[in-house]
């Protein structure tokens, strides 16, 4: 199998709301110039592009296609999109560089959750015939599952109030984050729910934004990156997406990636990016993922922090290999999330050498 | 753009498709889905169990009011457990979806992958899901018939093709859809008259000249070198893949003989090792939603140069005994479950090298084309199968 790495890693500022249109192209394009600099190449130089998105969140048809624009892609390009987090197009654009058809890829993925009600368009990821008509809505979800775990004791609403402070104080050394700042658990308790569990704090705010990975195969990833980010394992898999199928309490899909990727019983990760959009997730997903007490989580302040949708998968990867272009971690574990209650979920290990 | 030495082989080892129709209660998304997989798997002597991962295509979810259906599906397509990746290149993308399984094979991931695509289009409304009016967008208006008769017009003026080419092509589809027990339109009966008394839709595209709306699936196993040696049953070998991509609108778009498609097809051939497709190559799937882009698309992929493509039509070469043979099996003209569209090209072809397309095979096919476009003619994906790996 080829060696690919990540060479390069662009996000645009997580707000809660841009000007932009909800193709994409006013957030790709200043990022597809950083990414572009950053590796010292252009457009040409990208052998195959890929790209996740959702008309259902751009509220049209084929909101991609328009997207598209962002790349100016004449002469014609390889190019391919998938309706998920960009992080499963970074994992497309990873599989046509191993059959050898491409050696520079670029993975980008974009969301305007302002253009529409974000939990209640989620909905309509359920079952069309007996969950979808009674409109749950994203949050109310979570706020199940969140709730199962507490009633179960596996963990504590101050658990949860934790998780935040420590990503809101984590985001404050991440210029493009939508919430950062120094906040104390107990005041964070003291605000009303949401949707009991849930309070404000446990859910990733609705974002606008995009983000763009470049990967390149072995020599051309030395020659594009001092130190790129060698992708050592890359599985993902789903879980059912009937709710009552499934313990809520646990995601399988995300410890069966993570053993497929070699993270359980492997040399450890010194960091990890989790996509974890609310506080209880990540607390299911550091146990899921078996990682370790010394592993530092999501630097960046992760999807607390700023929950593009459709993008924020592929930055949790992208920050994760800043880590390693940067020279504070040697290992580093990237993970991105899809569907209700961390359904389907991905896992990258990332390798400097 | 040629496969490296790192691309393993891969085949075809089984399709399936469903009974297409403008109606499907019977049954929900997932059993129209399921109904593809288990004859994809009987074809390949291949059970859920023996697949590894899954690639499902289909296109815009508003045309089912389903967001990102895949995931309601994972239990009906065998997924849970497993990889599921979810394509969408708007009209080409069943033809990605094959691609992306194809890929995953040649890439050494996976022995055995299975490629789903569907619409299921009587759950909504495909017209109003595409007549929308995007900001800073040129609208669709009318569906897209009324997108594509005006690069027609333009075809017909460019090549000098008398009027009746796509009334011909129509007849000939019609009629070879009547011998594919899955296709939705089965019209042996139909004749140029027939079509040319017609209804006009869009000036010139007559109402006999146009894809049907259907609900249906396609499913596709795909497996390695392995796993093609291990089937008792025949396989179609992957020669070649290819996609391109190009702006829907720009200074210099040519709607009629757009670059993306010839670059694609160019690309294709190459890798392929085919030097003369009109003589290499023994049937073709090609992406014919309105009649006249038969002879369109034909020279665009590089069977006709420029002007001649109506020429095969009108001297009957693409009929099932002709020079190249298109659409065999009816195509999308009599089976359009636009998600499932292209990836049903994919399978027939397939199912042409494979011996296995019944009262549609054409005699003694070796090598075959699937093709599929999408968008403003502006997404291509391609493929080459052959009885033989290589």
């Amino acid at each position: 199998m080829r060696d690919v790495a990540v060479v390069a890693f662009a996000e645009a500022p997580n707000v809660r709301r841009t000007d932009g249109t909800t193709n994409g192209v006013e957030m790709l394009v200043p990022i597809f110039r950083e990414a572009f600099t950053q590796a010292g190449i252009g457009k040409a130089d990208i052998g195959f592009w890929c790209s996740g998105s959702s008309d259902y969140l751009a509220g049209r048809a084929f909101s991609f296609v328009s997207a598209v624009d962002a790349i100016g892609a004449f002469p014609p390009v390889m190019e391919s999109h998938v309706e998920m987090d960009g992080a499963f197009a970074l994992y497309e654009a990873w599989v046509k560089v191993l059959t050898g058809e491409a050696e520079v890829a670029l993975a980008y993925g974009f969301g305007k959750s302002s253009a529409g009600e974000l939990p209640r368009v989620l909905a309509l990821q359920l079952d069309p015939y007996v969950q979808a008509p009674l409109w749950p809505d994203s949050v109310s979800i979570a706020a199940l599952q969140a709730r199962l775990g507490l009633d179960q004791g596996l963990w504590t609403e101050r658990a949860m109030a934790e998780v935040a402070v420590r990503s809101r104080a984590a985001a404050s050394s991440n210029s493009r984050a939508q919430l950062s700042g120094s906040v104390s658990t107990d005041e964070l308790l003291a605000a009303p729910f949401v949707a009991d569990p849930l309070r404000a704090h446990d859910c990733a705010p609705v974002t606008d934004g995009a983000a763009v990975v470049i990967i390149a195969a072995s020599d051309r990833a030395r020659e594009l990156c001092a130190r790129p980010a060698w992708i050592t394992g890359f599985e993902h898999r789903i879980d059912s997406g009937t709710l009552g199928a499934r313990d809520l309490t646990r995601a399988p899909s995300a410890t069966t990636a993570a053993a497929a990727a070699g993270v359980p019983g492997g040399p450890g990760v010194d960091v990890a990016e989790l996509h974890a959009p609310f506080t209880h997730q990540e607390l299911i997903l550091r146990a899921a993922l078996g990682l370790p007490d010394s592993a530092r989580i999501s630097p960046s302040g992760g999807a607390l922090a700023g929950n593009p949708m459709f993008a924020a998968g592929l930055a949790r990867i992208g920050h994760a290999a800043r880590q390693i272009h940067t020279g504070a971690a040697g290992r580093a574990l990237a993970h991105a999330t899809s569907g209700p209650a961390l359904q389907q979920n991905l896992v990258c290990v990332l390798e400097a050498r | 753009m040629t496969h490296g030495s790192t691309a393993h082989r891969a085949a075809v080892l089984g399709t399936g498709q469903t009974h297409h129709r403008s109606k499907r209660p019977d049954v929900s998304i997932a059993g129209l889905c399921r109904e593809a997989v288990d004859r994809a798997l009987a074809d390949a002597g291949l059970v859920l169990a023996d697949i590894d991962a899954v690639v499902v295509g289909k296109a815009p979810d508003l045309f089912e009011g389903v967001m990102m259906p895949e995931l309601y599906l994972a239990d009906a397509l065998g997924a849970t457990g497993k990889p599921l990746l979810r394509v969408h290149t708007a009209g080409s993308v069943g033809g990605a979806t094959g691609i992306v399984a194809a890929n995953l094979i040649q890439a050494g991931l996976h022995r055995r992958v299975l490629a789903v695509a569907f619409e299921k289009q009587s759950e909504s409304n495909a017209m109003w899901a595409l007549s929308i009016m995007p900001p800073f967008a040129m609208p669709l208006l009318a569906g897209a018939g009324g997108y594509f008769a005006p690069h027609v017009r333009s075809y017909i003026r460019r090549s000098g093709s008398p009027a009746y080419i796509g009334a011909l092509v129509a007849v000939k589809d019609r009629r070879n859809g009547a011998r594919n027990p899955y296709a939705h339109l089965r019209q042996p009966d139909i004749t140029l008259e027939s079509v040319q008394a017609s209804p006009m839709l869009w000036d010139p595209v007559r109402y006999d000249e146009t894809c049907p709306s259907s609900d249906g699936a396609c499913a596709v196993v795909i497996g390695d070198q392995a796993a093609a040696e291990a089937s008792s049953r025949p396989v179609g070998w992957i020669r070649a893949t290819s996609m391109r991509t190009e702006p829907t609108m720009f200074s210099g778009k040519d709607h009629v003989n757009p670059r993306a498609g010839a670059d694609a097809a160019a690309a294709l051939w190459t890798k392929a090792g085919i030097s003369r497709p009109i003589d290499e190559v023994d049937v073709a799937e090609i992406y014919v939603p309105f009649s006249w882009f038969e002879p369109m698309w034909l020279e665009n992929l590089g069977f006709a140069p420029p002007g001649g493509g109506w020429k095969l039509t009108e001297a009957g070469e693409t009929e099932i005994g002709g020079l190249i043979p298109v659409n065999p099996s009816g195509g999308v003209l009599c089976s359009n479950p636009i998600g499932a569209s292209g990836l049903l090209r994919f399978a027939e072809s397939a199912m042409q090298v494979m011996g296995v397309a019944g009262e549609h095979q054409v005699p003694g096919a070796r090598t075959a084309l699937g093709h599929a476009y999408g968008g403003g003619s502006q997404y291509f994906s391609m493929w080459v199968v052959a009885s033989t790996p290589d």
